[in-house]
């Protein structure tokens, strides 16, 4: 988030898209609710009636992967009815001229006809949103998971640069990370491309940093990412791989693919709490202790790092995983034993973001980066004077359709997500009995009109196949949805990714999960 | 700024400040029962009178603004008489069963009439007729016996979490508090547990198969390891297992949880974590000391060691900060590759 959570509930506008926010982020959530009931207007753009509908000023029901095209038509209705911000766009932002030509001619009109909503609720919309005082855009996987994810950022960011609503107080662009670490792993270089803190692998002096600091040459070309990973593994280039707190045969796109992939691979190493479905294929499992019994921190979604504190001894013989990759490496001819403050040390001597931050700093509140000096009060809120690279730029972003749209042959369009009570793989939240009992199974969603034109009833199994596979899932019809489109939860395997779309968007290869083509069998 | 003398104490504060909340920056807690900074004023819980100067009635300090020269007594023998009546009448309509209860130590309700010295035996007889439990909800009950109706859970449902899943039934003696319909999901109750975290009695409390005194647990306070959010709580832990997740105030989420933080904890002592590591043998994982794992994965290391590009990471938007730094450190320096990647796609 470019700003911070204490900040949401004094938005003037918050405009909410692609995030089913009550359930992926329900104590942010509460905060929108808030900025609600103070007065705040609220604009919800998704392919599902979510529940934040209910607190929303205007609500634009948008066919999954239609994002781009809604953010043009909202561009252009502020650019051509004098509601941009001049003063703004002339001090702070570049390449305007631009983006122009690429909005110019996308009218409304035309952004309703391929999202599939009304003219009328894109224009109010943009009316509210570029009237406020001060507006937030909060999004999520939902504008990401697409292959032209990167470009739905982009031309959100637009949105916001348009009506100068980035680098300022209670407003904003701000993802919602889904983990709780998402934000700390990419922080800390858990990147092909990245060392600590978003120094590039290709840059001589960061490289030249990390040399010295741990006596070794650093390749300068990016490494690759995870679905090359998978390629690999399935083609035989790779032969060594470490999986750490992470279950790839449910969460990523085309189960089938996957599990081939770990099935070829020469030697796999899983580190987890649990012998989840891709431990199964390892070679070697390693027990980890759960967050409860360690010591360390996390980074959440608005940049503030937090104490993670030890409550229990590690259970059976399981090991904290720093603890873990510090005897490894040892093992293997690096000595490495550090407590985990000394480690946050270590970065923070690394990573100018992180400079400023230690345990003894972080008891209490936490630290949002940059926090640059011992001094430095962190960041609440990002470009307040300038931007990373001075000006922010506009970017020209064309409306692409998804990789795979529904045709005759496989005629529904499906998108996933998180539900309320399940987490991602389940390997957590299926030891709780009540959270099973609310969420107990696998479900495809549609509305009524769907399930009458396939001959579907509620509750009944039925055969759902895509293009890479076919499950069993039992049918709930739920008036919340277009004509043709469903909604499956991600959490099960067997489930949506057997079914979802390996294609992947062209600059950071995240897959296309929310969109792909489905038929019901007869 | 205002200045005003509470208990013989100067202090100053800014306007539209509570007597209540003045009282406690000079770290005098007046009791209350029904006022939470981040609510909305019910005023009925009438724990929180005090005697202002110039005033011959006890007035209630949770929404008495301070005025300028103002001189209050928080403990004046009025109020304190005052005081244990009102205690009193709030226990005559409760159960005398602080020994069963889970509650107990944490309630406020018994430290209150503990301080002021309330008889056990209630010498009103106000107990209302009983109204069964609402155990409909998956990990909390509502003991409509043990209410003291002073409305957190109803305003803390409605104002914080905007959901708005309980509220008032009946009225005068027969009041309760309940969910719309009697049961949680009709009411959209989304199990978050906020209700239960601002209970003052043992009226909302979590299901639990665990038997622990509130006297005899630990609290850590950590971070929430599942969304983005970084909620702040505190790990209950009783005999080496985590028996209950609080809420905490400090952090951004202002003493809020999900269903997933409050409640969803099992998997930490659960009989299907990973004890030992696993190493396979004849196609089969079998159970290894440390020293074996790793030596075969040392082997490995050795074997493929020289082609850098056949080793590939996926790192862990689950772990720490320090773990996932160690994480890329090791491939990049020891396995000299820069193919890392983690779960931030999906």
């Amino acid at each position: 988030m470019t700003n911070s959570i204490s900040e949401i509930e004094n938005n003037d506008c918050l405009f909410i898209t692609g995030s089913n926010t009550t359930d992926t982020h329900p104590v942010l959530s509460y905060f929108i609710k808030q900025a609600k009931r103070k007065g705040a207007k609220i604009i919800v753009a998704e392919p599902r009636k979510i529940d934040l509908v209910k607190h929303s000023d205007v609500f634009v029901q948008i066919k999954p992967g239609t994002n781009i095209a809604l953010y043009n038509g909202m561009a252009n209705y502020i650019y051509h009815n004098g509601l941009a911000d001049q003063k703004y766009i002339e001090s702070r932002t570049e390449g305007y001229a631009e983006f122009l030509t690429g909005i110019i001619d996308f009218t409304p009109k035309k952004a309703a006809k391929i999202c599939g909503c009304k003219e009328e609720d894109i224009i109010e919309a943009a009316k509210i949103f570029a009237s406020a005082k001060s507006a937030g855009i909060y999004y999520a996987m939902g504008v990401t998971q697409h292959s032209n994810g990167t470009n739905g950022v982009k031309s959100l960011c637009n949105l916001g640069l348009i009506t100068g609503n980035i680098g300022k107080k209670n407003a904003g662009i701000n993802p919602l990370r889904g983990q709780n670490n998402v934000q700390g792993a990419c922080d800390m270089g858990g990147l092909p491309n990245n060392l600590t803190g978003y120094q590039k692998v290709f840059n001589d002096e960061a490289r030249a940093k990390f040399e010295k600091a741990w006596d070794v040459k650093i390749d300068s070309t990016p490494g690759i990412r995870i679905p090359e990973m998978i390629e690999g593994m399935a083609d035989g280039s790779v032969k060594f791989a470490y999986v750490m707190g992470e279950n790839p045969i449910v969460s990523d796109p085309d189960t089938n693919h996957v599990k081939a992939a770990f099935e070829k691979v020469n030697f796999l190493v899983v580190q987890d709490m649990f012998l989840t479905e891709t431990a199964e294929y390892a070679d070697v499992v390693l027990p980890a202790s759960s967050f409860a019994e360690k010591e360390g921190t996390f980074t959440n979604t608005e940049r503030r790092v937090q104490m993670v504190n030890k409550a229990i001894e590690p259970v059976g013989n399981s090991k904290p995983d720093y603890m873990i990759l510090q005897e490894l490496m040892t093992v293997f001819g690096y000595q490495e034993n550090k407590t985990p403050s000394e480690i946050m040390d270590e970065i923070a001597s690394l990573t100018p973001i992180y400079s400023g931050i230690n345990y003894d700093r972080l008891k209490i509140k936490g630290l949002q980066w940059p926090c640059t000096d011992k001094n430095h009060p962190g960041t609440k809120y990002l470009y307040e004077e300038k931007f990373t690279r001075k000006k922010a730029l506009f970017s020209k972003v064309e409306y692409l359709e998804s990789a795979e749209v529904a045709n005759k042959e496989y005629p529904v369009t499906m998108t996933t997500g998180r539900t309320l009570y399940q987490y991602h793989t389940r390997t957590m939240t299926d030891k709780t009995k009540g959270i099973n009992t609310l969420v107990k199974e696998n479900y495809i969603e549609i509305n009524s009109f769907t399930a009458t034109k396939y001959n579907l009833t509620d509750g009944e199994m039925t055969t759902v196949t895509s293009r890479r596979g076919s499950i069993k899932v039992r049918v709930k019809v739920k008036e919340i949805l277009q004509d043709d489109v469903c909604f499956m939860p991600f959490h099960f395997a067997e489930g949506a990714n057997v079914l979802t779309n390996t294609a992947a968007d062209q600059y950071c290869g995240i897959p296309e999960l929310k969109v792909c083509a489905i038929k019901f069998n007869a | 700024m205002i200045k005003l003398i509470i208990n013989g104490n100067q202090i100053e504060v800014e306007e539209n400040t509570t007597v209540l909340k003045a009282a406690r920056e000079l770290g005098i807690e007046i009791p209350t029962f029904c006022d939470d900074d981040r609510l909305s004023k019910q005023t009925s819980c009438r724990l929180c009178i005090v005697e202002v100067e110039g005033t011959d009635k006890l007035l209630t300090s949770c929404n008495l603004e301070v005025k300028e020269g103002m001189v209050v007594n928080t403990e004046s023998e009025k109020v304190r008489i005052a005081l244990k009546i009102n205690l009193s009448l709030i226990w005559a309509g409760h159960p005398n069963d602080c020994m069963k209860c889970g509650k107990s130590g944490e309630c406020k309700l018994q430290d209150y009439s503990f301080e002021y010295d309330v008889d056990a035996e209630p010498i009103y007889s106000v107990r209302k007729e009983a109204i069964a439990k609402n155990a409909t909800n998956h990990f909390f009950e509502i003991d409509p016996d043990k209410c003291i109706l002073c409305g957190k859970c109803v305003r803390i449902c409605s104002e914080q979490v905007g959901v708005g899943a309980l509220g008032f039934k009946n009225r005068g003696q027969e009041t309760y508090v309940s969910f719309g319909n009697d049961n949680f999901e009709d009411a959209g109750c989304v199990s978050c547990g906020s209700c239960v975290s601002v209970c003052p009695t043992g009226a909302l409390l979590n299901k639990t198969a665990d038997k622990y005194r509130n006297w005899d647990v630990d609290k850590v306070r950590t971070t929430c390891s599942y969304c983005g959010v970084g909620c702040q709580m505190e790990l209950v832990v009783h005999k080496g297992k985590i028996v209950r997740v609080d809420a905490n105030e400090e952090g951004s989420n202002r003493g809020l949880l999900c269903v997933k933080g409050k409640y969803a904890f099992n998997f930490i002592n659960h009989r299907d974590r990973l004890t030992t590591p696993l190493v396979r043998k004849n196609g089969k994982l079998v159970e290894a000391t440390w020293e074996e794992a790793y030596a075969k994965i040392n082997q490995k290391y050795l074997e493929f060691k020289g082609e850098s590009n056949s080793f590939v990471g996926f790192s862990s938007a689950r772990c720490t900060n320090e773990e996932n730094y160690l994480f890329q450190k090791m491939f990049r320096q020891v396995f000299k590759t820069n193919n890392i990647d983690h779960c931030a796609r999906l």
